[in-house]
């Protein structure tokens, strides 16, 4: 059951006017998408500038920076023979003056508001220089690689989990709201308040069971050691590896997004048309596709893309508590090394990320429901 | 009021809710208990006291109660001490005016494995001239074996396990082990029985006396077994409940209200302060709220109340503001608002009076689920290390274990005590809040 069979029927509402429908859905969309892009941009070019200032509040990162800046230029004086041989107080003010050339040179003479624009563009590109003490596993300074070189195990990690998360919550969802009041029906809704917990929890007690005491699954990390050679075998040690942090993800999202998601089809199928369309003999299927899902699909994006965000935001813990070598993980470990840059670095492609799935989530929102115009009031049910 | 109560009534017919609100009841009884057992600064001494506070609790050790679920039974921690009233001191005096003093510990050894460790600390009261202390143990089945002697200073501490000269006399094994080991056997099997430690000092001065106390470390300790640094769980777990309940409700609370005032100002005056309000909500939407806590942690404070205050401010422009929007939106229209302003009250009125009272039916079920996510939300910090400087918490405490590699080293208790307590306080509240939403949105009673 994937997204694009739904798209193609035409929603329920939109039903009456399915000629002219289809021939401008793709300017909406498209216009939708422009305006999207551009507020979102906008979004993040905020979000970002207000990290930079958190970051900045104070002058706290300006003081340790100056503090490195005066080390580093000292020891490098001191293990200069030349400037060793010089008297006392010469070589005291041309430590100073190596001092204010290289505040200059990284631009901490200028005042705060000047400097935060610049930070600002520069943490928009990930222009954020070198990391203070971590390097890559290229042996690389520079915090964009830091940052980039780990980007795809998390993005491998999550966009798995969610892509299983959404459409087994569906199919779940879909099956309970046919037996509604079952038992089945009763199991999810009396574990729908596990979900309280988030995913690096379950994924605890995962690790204890599966790799402490069963020992048939890895404690952590993404491949195993040594490194498998040919692709198939990376791949099979990536997949396995990868069954506990899924399957925590799963754990702590499902139940209530299926208890959640059941309820909207359960009142989206109260709805008069769909006792219209029973009425006029349609078959179960039908009606289920073309009468409930599609109208309820918005409603679930909406639901959907908070939930992505809490995953989201929770990966720097539930990458450490699985050893995952993603962006978390280096955040995590960042703050044990006290390293502004990548700090800063990992919380920008924070932003990023959020907003890019709000972008996704909300082009998907655009295609599935009619009523999204542009300008006004945006039609996104609350 | 008596709506309150009809609502209260109907609450209890859900059984889930009677089971949370019971657990909720424990924990605040507990927190209170422990507010007052274990006050803070208490807490505090006993969780950073240092190896004095803890010398006397093992390393590493599980709960005692694990021993109910083995069947063998792990060494309990003995704790025996001169100033026991039980342990009784002979006094000779010798024709030299030398004084002999002779005491005995009993040790009742009915276990299936060795302790960790056995320690003797000596405290010697004399002027000049030392106290000399010689040790003997006496086996179940009459053995005595001679342990060691040696002159007592100030203060002293004998480790067993140290004394290279005891492990060749029990042939060359680990001697707080062999000690208590059948003769003869390979591996070392223990004897159980009554062993009796006895203790003979000569002192050489008027006034001069020993005080010792003998620690057998055992394996299993407390009700909460203790950490790497020999801290005993328990005070953490037990403050833990406090500090978790106390950060889960202030953040529950301070959000869903300012949440709800911002949004129904919002609403009330529209144009461009409703305009605003949606977009700071948008731009909340995307800025990730654990790198900015863990920011903020790691540049400025790492004080509970700091990260509180921080929580608070970035959940104001949630996703709850578009839901409470989406209603007050309604609420807006009604003909009692629009008698309201015929009458001419104020804005300020209108909303805090007549919009806001309106949505709390909504609002209670809704700050009750959102406690659990706070109360994890501290926790992930604490993982991270982030956790407050002083108070003892169940996030540090996974942390520590994290961190010493527990689940590695099959110390599960370390990590499962915390992480249950977590767990049961998380359900709770979320089982409270699902109960709570059926009671008081009608809407979804029937489904």
């Amino acid at each position: 059951m994937s997204a694009e069979t739904q798209l193609a029927p035409p929603g329920a509402e939109a039903a009456p006017q399915k000629k002219s429908a289809s021939s401008n859905a793709l300017t909406r969309v498209a216009k939708y998408t422009a305006v999207r892009v551009f507020t979102l941009f906008i979004t993040i070019v905020v979000g970002v500038y207000l990290t930079v200032l958190i970051a900045n509040m104070g002058g706290f990162v300006d003081t340790i920076r100056k503090g490195e800046i005066r080390e580093s230029v000292s020891a490098r004086t001191m293990s200069d023979p030349v400037l060793r041989a010089l008297p006392p107080d010469v070589r005291a003010a041309r430590l100073e003056e190596m001092v204010r050339l290289e505040e200059e040179r990284l631009g901490l003479n200028q005042p705060f508001m000047l400097r935060s624009f610049r930070y600002l563009a520069n943490a928009l590109t990930l222009n954020l220089g070198r990391a203070q003490n971590m390097t890559s596993d290229s042996g690389s300074r520079q915090v964009r690689l830091i940052i980039l070189e780990r980007l795809p195990a998390t993005l491998v990690l999550f966009a798995t989990a969610d892509l299983i998360l959404f459409f087994s919550s569906i199919f779940i969802a879909l099956y309970l709201s046919r037996r509604y009041g079952s038992f089945l029906d009763k199991v999810i809704i009396a574990l729908a308040p596990t979900s309280a917990a988030p995913g690096w929890f379950y994924g605890i007690f995962l690790i204890v069971i599966f790799a402490a005491l069963l020992k048939v699954l890895p404690f952590g990390g993404m491949v195993g050691t040594p490194v498998p050679e040919t692709t198939v075998g990376y791949i099979l040690s990536l997949l396995e590896h990868m069954i506990l942090p899924v399957t925590a993800i799963l754990v702590s999202a499902i139940f209530i997004s299926a208890y959640s998601w059941r309820t909207f089809f359960l009142i989206y199928s109260s709805e008069d048309y769909v006792e219209m369309a029973k009425a006029k003999g349609l078959t179960d299927r039908d009606i289920e596709r073309r009468y409930v899902l599609r109208p309820t699909l918005p409603t679930i994006i909406t639901s959907f893309t908070l939930l992505l965000i809490g995953l989201w935001t929770g990966a720097p813990i539930f990458e450490t508590v699985f050893n995952w070598p993603g962006l978390g993980q280096a955040l995590f470990k960042a703050v044990g090394l006290y390293d502004t840059p990548v700090i800063v670095g990992s919380t920008v492609i924070f932003a990023y990320l959020l907003a890019i799935s709000v972008f996704l989530l909300d082009f998907i929102y655009a295609l599935v429901d009619p009523r999204v115009k542009i300008g006004g009031s945006q039609g996104r049910p609350a | 009021m008596k709506s309150l109560q009809r609502s209260f009534k109907e609450l209890l017919r859900y059984p889930s809710a009677v089971a949370s609100l019971a657990i909720i009841l424990v924990l605040l009884i507990v927190s209170a208990y422990t507010l007052i057992a274990i006050p803070y600064g208490e807490a505090i001494v006993l969780w950073r006291g240092g190896e004095n506070i803890w010398y006397q609790s093992p390393k590493n050790a599980p709960p005692a109660w694990t021993n109910f679920f083995t069947s063998k039974k792990l060494v309990e921690t003995m704790i025996f001490n001169t100033d026991d009233e039980d342990i009784n001191k002979t006094y000779e005096v010798s024709e030299a005016g030398n004084q002999t003093v002779t005491f005995e510990f009993p040790i009742d050894y009915q276990f299936d494995t060795f302790p960790q460790e056995l320690t003797l600390f000596t405290k010697g009261t004399f002027v000049e001239k030392a106290p000399f202390i010689s040790i003997v143990l006496v086996t179940p089945d009459g053995r005595e074996i001679r342990i060691t002697d040696f002159a007592v200073q100030k203060t002293g501490t004998y480790r067993f396990s140290q004394d290279d000269r005891l492990a060749r006399r029990v042939g060359n094994q680990f001697p707080h082990e062999a000690i208590f080991a059948q003769p003869g056997s390979d591996p070392l099997v223990p004897l159980k029985g009554e062993y009796v430690m006895k203790l003979s000092l000569v002192t050489f001065e008027a006034d001069s006396d020993v005080d010792a106390e003998l620690v057998v470390y055992g394996q299993v300790y407390g009700i909460a077994g203790t950490d790497h640094l020999r801290r005993d769980l328990k005070v953490a777990l037990l403050w833990g409940i406090p500090v978790a309940l106390a950060f889960g409700l202030l953040a529950a609370l301070g959000t869903t209200i300012t949440t709800m005032s911002i949004s129904a100002i919002g609403t009330w005056y529209g144009g461009w302060v409703d305009e605003l309000i949606q977009r700071i909500t948008e731009v909340n939407l995307v800025l990730p709220l654990l790198p900015i806590l863990i920011m903020v942690g790691t540049f400025y404070d790492r004080s509970i109340w700091t990260i509180l205050g921080v929580t608070i401010l970035f959940s104001i422009f949630g996703g709850g503001i578009k839901t409470y929007r989406a209603i007050f939106m309604q609420v807006k229209e009604s003909p009692y608002i629009e008698a309201a302003r015929a009458y001419g009250a104020g804005s300020g009125r209108i909303i805090f009076q007549y919009l806001v009272p309106r949505i709390i039916p909504m609002l209670i079920p809704q700050l009750v689920t959102l406690i659990p996510s706070y109360v994890f939300l501290e926790a992930s910090l604490a993982v991270l290390g982030l956790g407050d400087p002083v108070l003892p918490t169940w996030g540090k405490v996974i942390q520590d274990a994290q961190s010493n590699g527990a689940l590695y080293q099959g110390l599960y208790y370390w990590v499962l005590e915390p992480a249950v307590l977590l767990m049961l306080t998380g359900l709770a509240f979320a089982m409270l809040g699902f109960s709570l939403d059926r009671v008081f949105n009608p809407r979804l009673r029937g489904i």
